[in-house]
């Protein structure tokens, strides 16, 4: 079977068994592997993509049901010479440490911060409740949320882009 | 150049990767011609293997298939001892212990060719409890089942009951718990053209797995290179398990002569790597009307599982740990690890101090209400203060914070106003809650125990290349507590370099010098001050023959090529040496335990609900004295972390074993907390100052761990007036213990006193 | 395995009618999980996923229609169902997390039959109506028709979920309830959840009471007993205590890996409770 979608803004068309899951396409036949396997049964959001704008575990989509829908993946997000507000937010705050809940969770709050969510702690929370992460014990998280909404309506506001030049960084390390 | 970056919050060096999703953890690694590996393990608890049979009718053409008849070495991977086989050969200890390894390019092929395997067993019965294995069920260990003892005396602990008002007893209960990292364990494995065995995984201790893969493949130091991938969370669980995988994934890749990859799932990774010990605790204590502690007399029983991996050490740190931050004369605690037909229990953050504490200091709320003092006065009156001996005699000589950290907790969690509070709201029925708060304490020892930094003998270096790179090299891992970054602050710092030119190099044992294991809080304060020690060599070089260290690029540059003579790179390798100081005697269990203590206080606030029995945090306060915050924001993170983990344990996570195997081995039924279960976190960070660690900083990372639990049991006591001496505190115990307490009167064991659905 | 996609009802209906033995697949959110583990290996799938005229929310003038695979985020969303089907909006709010929402559908929730269904007591109390098709024709069932055991239907073969209809209550019921307790605070299996109406006469005494419990037995369920008991009544503490004592007579909640029979029995006793006095 052929699939056809989109993926960061690229078309893609997948060849083969329609029930292959979204995760494994993203990493093995499109080389995504930013997208993270935690559970394998939709209970940790490792693997949380955006289909059409809206948060999905990846890990329980079968690849069949993405025809003509619209993907992204953590590597939609900035590049290193341009971050994306919630990746500079993420870095400032400590919000990543382990960075292995970190795609689902960056995927998972790009959503709410654009479909116009709150900058209060306790609904931040409820809407990143089926991201696990181990690490932080979320306050550094939640503050890196609450700062991008507000960073997202200022930017919004005055019409500008949403990506910061990222700060220097040095090391090869990808580890 | 004087540049303060020890005590900024610096960017996390690796963190615009991990942001990206570009961090490459094992299974995001491509390898040409791959095999995945998978493991058919023991259905059974204990017995003997009569026969492995392999399905006739099964296609195993494209299969590779590994008995332990396929070691080239010894079979066993080796920690403390070497009990554990790598593959069970004769016999089998535990449920899930691996038995034959199956490889095939698809993944999904070689799990199923699993079940084309039958094992056939006599099984013998099982011992699965601490009780059965003290009753000696079965002997699983000669000659008694008891993998290790401790035993500590201090004082006359006849003498200190006989000048008690009070003595109390209690038996206090911690249960398995999950590291539940969010990246599963997972190694990769090949054979370089030359014969050397290279394993790249997602794990703690490098050198750890070097050791353990060179005694099974019987070869030499340089035939094996393990090195570490990004590392999705450790929290312990990846310091022992890993060199088990890694030898599995080698005899694959041996044998195969292909790379091969074992990625576990999280139902495998739950049901069969290690969890933190279960324990039973046993506390008689004498106080006397002055509220002095007069006697503490301690009994512990830790479940190892069924091999030894590294259940003496942990049992050693949970034996040192179990008086709490106490001072009394006469003290006597005496330990064990006993052996049971279940899967090997290991390292977990805190390692075995958790559990001990979590006695303790529930013990201590316990002593204040039997004595009717108040159980922050108690503490007050015994605590630590500089010049206080230990159990274990050590006199506390610098940098104890336990005083302040529990002031400023006090103070910022307004714990006496609050405490008056929830007294008053509790006193209205109609509220639908019994809201109570909680306070506990804690100390815990940085780096290994005793002598154990002696024998580690830890090396560390900084190297300059001739293209003008400073690296650190150090066997220590980046797990997600900030190993990277707190290394190379400390390096910029000792050289009055930027931060930026300063790299981290990869754990890799093909390069790396051995630092020891990352682990027991040791990180920052043995290993930074390697780091230090070795930046200040170069400094030193950099004066002495570049006359100044460089303040530009392009005087690096120059001075690198000066410094390098054209060599490659010129290193920089220091070795741990003891602060003169420290005695310990490992056969009496006396002396300096630890170079230094950390010390922490948390107070927790909550609320649990009249109709459901669930509780609500609503507050959570720590304050933390951990030496030198070389980085505020990661340990910021590194406590708040901890403490999560640790109130998951206090509240819900909750291992449930039949026959030996775990049943709710998945994220859907052994529940961490999400983000909606933590409270909002506010720390402290106490600063005493230890001479001998790197800008005076202590240990971190384990004893966020130590803390919450028994805080959270101490608000529940305050709020329902109920004690739990057995972890997890579920609604269903508080239902349970609400209809006892209120069977004789009515049906509702919530009075009027409940609110609007 | 065989993938079979169906684009409209009449396909929908056509393949099922050709394939009886074949799963349908909505919003996949239980079904992957079942395939992870190898359980639909050999099995037909019929998706179900790119049929529109199942996705919408039709404004009736007595009643509601959800079509099948109409989404819990979009359930939760909808301004009439947050204002006269509060109760469906809550459970939908809190079923597993924001990410099986957004797959989830209502459809698939009900043909799964889950004994712990977050969205099950509420549409019990609405006495919701499903709307069903197959080669057959279509049919109509009482929601609680439903169901015939954990995890099974009493659906025919061939036969597919096109719509829930909820009839608006009428007159506005003077009280109501959702509760959902687990043991954490998101995304988790309901020890027990609760919804309930209730509707008084103007002399206070009750005039109906729907109240309805998951997990505490194999399927859904209302408590007929109690309900009928407090029929009449002044809700005195007597009457009150009466009606938490007869709720055993409707449900059975058991021991098991979640939790204790006893505390899923008290906790819905203290939640009809405090439901019903004032």
């Amino acid at each position: 079977m052929v699939v056809k979608f989109v993926v960061n803004s690229k078309k893609r068309a997948y060849k083969g068994p329609p029930f292959k899951r979204l995760i494994d396409v993203l990493r093995d036949d499109f080389g995504l592997t930013g997208t993270k396997e935690g559970c394998g049964e939709g209970e940790c959001g490792a693997c949380t993509v955006l289909i059409d704008g809206q948060p999905v575990n990846s890990c329980l989509v079968p690849v069949g049901q993405v025809e003509n829908c619209k993907v992204e993946t953590v590597e939609s997000l900035g590049s290193s010479a341009e971050l994306h507000i919630l990746q500079k937010a993420f870095l400032e705050e400590g919000s990543a440490q382990c960075g292995f809940c970190t795609p689902g969770m960056l995927m998972t709050s790009l959503a709410w911060i654009r479909n116009g969510g709150s900058d209060k702690s306790q609904e931040i929370r409820e809407y990143l409740a089926g991201n696990l992460c181990r690490c932080t014990g979320y306050q550094h998280i939640i503050n890196a949320v609450i700062g991008a909404v507000r960073e997202y309506k200022k930017a919004k506001a005055r019409r500008k882009g949403l990506f910061l030049p990222s700060p220097r960084v040095s090391g090869e390390r990808a580890g | 150049m004087r540049m303060r970056i020890v005590g900024t919050s610096a960017q996390r060096k690796e963190g615009i990767f991990k942001l990206r999703g570009q961090a490459l953890y094992v299974d995001d690694y491509k390898l040409k011609n791959c095999l995945y590996g998978a493991t058919l393990r023991s259905a059974i608890a204990f017995g003997r293997i009569k026969k492995i049979e392999f399905d006739p009718d099964y296609s195993w053409q494209n299969f590779i298939v590994v008995t332990a008849k396929d070691i080239p070495g010894k079979n066993c991977v080796t920690l403390i001892e070497q009990d554990q086989p790598l593959l069970a050969e004769e016999r089998v200890l535990h449920p899930m212990e691996p038995i034959v390894l199956v490889a095939h390019s698809l993944r999904s092929k070689a799990y199923e060719a699993l079940n084309h395997i039958k094992v056939e067993y006599e099984a013998h019965d099982p011992v699965l409890t601490i009780e059965d294995s003290l009753a000696k069920k079965q002997i699983l260990r000669r000659p008694d089942n008891v993998f290790k003892r401790y035993e500590i005396n201090k004082g006359n602990i006849k003498e200190g009951f006989t000048k008690a008002d009070f003595i109390v007893e209690g038996e206090y209960r911690a249960p398995h718990q999950e590291q539940a990292y969010i990246e599963n364990n997972g190694v990769s494995a090949w054979v370089e053209n030359d014969g050397t065995i290279v394993a790249r995984g997602s794990l703690q201790c490098p050198y750890y797995v070097h050791k353990a893969l060179k005694i099974i493949f019987n070869l030499p130091d340089d035939k094996i290179r393990v090195i570490q991938a990004a590392t999705g969370g450790g929290f312990g669980g990846k310091e022992e398990y890993p060199s088990m995988l890694a030898g599995h994934a080698a005899l694959l890749a041996l044998k195969s002569g292909r790379p091969v990859k074992m990625i576990y799932d999280r139902h495998e990774d739950m049901l069969a790597t290690t969890k933190r010990h279960p324990a039973i605790i046993r506390h008689k204590t004498g106080l006397a009307k002055d509220g002095k502690l007069t006697a503490q007399d301690i009994e512990i029983i830790m479940d190892a599982g069924a091999y030894i991996t590294l259940s003496p050490v942990v049992l050693s740190r949970g034996t040192l740990h179990a008086t709490g931050p106490y001072e009394c004369p006469n003290v006597r605690v005496r330990s064990r690890a006993v052996a049971t037909n279940s899967p090997p229990n290991g390292a977990f953050r805190g390692f075995g101090a958790p559990q001990t504490l979590f006695a303790a200091e529930l013990h201590m709320e316990k002593l204040a209400q039997k004595a009717g003092i108040d159980s922050l006065e108690l503490r007050r009156r015994n605590i630590f203060k500089t010049g206080s001996k230990t159990a274990t005699g050590q006199v506390l000589k610098e940098s104890v914070g336990i005083s302040r950290a529990m002031k400023e907790c006090a103070g910022i969690s307004r714990y006496a106003r609050i405490k008056k509070e929830c007294d008053r709201w509790n006193k209205n029925t109609n509220n639908p809650t019994w809201r109570g708060i909680g306070m506990a304490l804690a100390f815990h020892g940085g780096g290994f125990t005793g002598s154990g930094e002696v024998m580690l003998a830890s090396r560390a270096a900084v190297a300059l290349t001739k293209g003008g790179k400073i690296e650190v090299l150090a066997a220590s891992t980046e797990i997600g507590q900030g190993a990277t970054t707190i290394f190379a602050q400390i390096a910029a710092q000792a050289l009055g370099v930027p931060y930026e030119w300063v790299e981290v190099a990869v754990p890799d044992t093909g390069r790396v010098p051995n630092s020891g294991p990352t682990v027991a809080s040791r990180t920052t304060m043995i290993i930074g001050g390697l780091v230090r020690r070795a930046a200040l060599q170069l400094k030193d070089e950099f004066i002495g023959k570049a006359k100044a260290v460089p303040k530009t690029r392009a005087a690096l540059i120059k001075a690198a090529k000066l410094l390098c003579k054209g060599k490659s790179e010129v290193r920089f390798e220091v070795q741990f040496e003891k602060p003169g100081e420290i005695v310990w005697d490992e056969a009496a269990y006396k002396g300096d335990a630890y170079g230094v203590f950390s010390y922490g206080a948390v107070v927790v606030e909550l609320e649990v609900d009249k109709l459901t029995y669930e509780v609500r945090l609503r507050n959570f306060f720590s304050a933390q004295d951990i030496g030198k915050a070389v980085n505020p924001l990661l340990a910021q993170g590194q406590i708040m972390g901890g403490s999560a983990q640790a109130l998951g344990w206090a509240l819900f996570e909750n291992a449930v074993y039949k026959d030996g195997v775990m049943q709710n081995a998945n994220f859907t039924d052994y529940l961490i907390p999400t983000a909606l279960d933590t409270p909002a976190m506010k720390i402290k960070i106490i600063e005493e100052p230890y001479s001998h660690g790197p800008f005076g900083a202590k240990g971190l990372g384990e004893m966020p761990a130590d803390i919450p639990v028994p805080a959270v049991a101490a608000a529940v006591y305050h709020a329902t007036g109920l004690w739990f001496g057995e972890l997890p505190i579920l609604p269903e115990k508080i239902c349970h213990e609400m209809l006892n307490r209120y069977s004789h009167n009515s049906l509702s064991p919530c009075g009027r006193g409940q609110g609007e659905g | 395995m065989k993938f079979l996609k169906a684009h409209t009802p009449d396909e929908a209906v056509r393949l099922f009618g050709q394939h009886p033995e074949a799963i349908p697949l909505a919003g996949a959110t239980d079904a992957m999980v079942a395939w992870n583990v190898g359980r639909l290996n050999g099995k037909i799938i019929l998706d179900l996923s790119a049929i529109d005229e199942w996705k919408t929310i039709q404004i009736l003038r007595n009643s509601l229609k959800i079509g099948s695979l109409v989404t819990h985020a979009e359930i939760q969303r909808h301004p009439v169902i947050r204002k006269k089907f509060s109760l469906l909006a809550q459970a939908s709010s809190q079923i597993g997390s924001t990410q099986v929402q957004n797959r989830g559908t209502i459809g698939g929730n009900i043909a799964n039959a889950s004994p712990a269904g977050d969205t099950f007591p509420p549409l019990a109390v609405y006495n919701a109506l499903i709307h069903t098709v197959s080669f057959r024709g279509p049919r109509v069932l009482a929601f609680l028709d439903v169901f015939a055991w954990v995890k099974k239907t009493r659906l025919h073969p061939s036969e597919l979920i096109e719509a829930v209809e909820i009839p608006y209550p009428s007159p506005v019921p003077k009280r109501w309830m959702f509760r959902k307790v687990g043991t954490r605070s998101a995304m988790i299996i309901s020890k027990t959840v609760a919804a309930g109406l209730l509707w008084m006469n103007k002399d206070a005494t009750v005039n109906k009471l729907r109240f309805a419990l998951g997990s505490v037995a194999p399927t859904v369920k209302r408590l007929k007993t109690a309900e009928a008991f407090v029929a009449g009544k002044r809700l005195t503490p007597d009457v009150v205590e009466h009606a938490c004592r007869i709720m055993a007579d409707d449900i059975s909640p058991i021991d098991d890996i979640r939790s204790t029979a006893e505390y899923r029995l008290q906790v819905s006793q203290n939640l009809l409770r405090s439901f019903l006095k004032f």
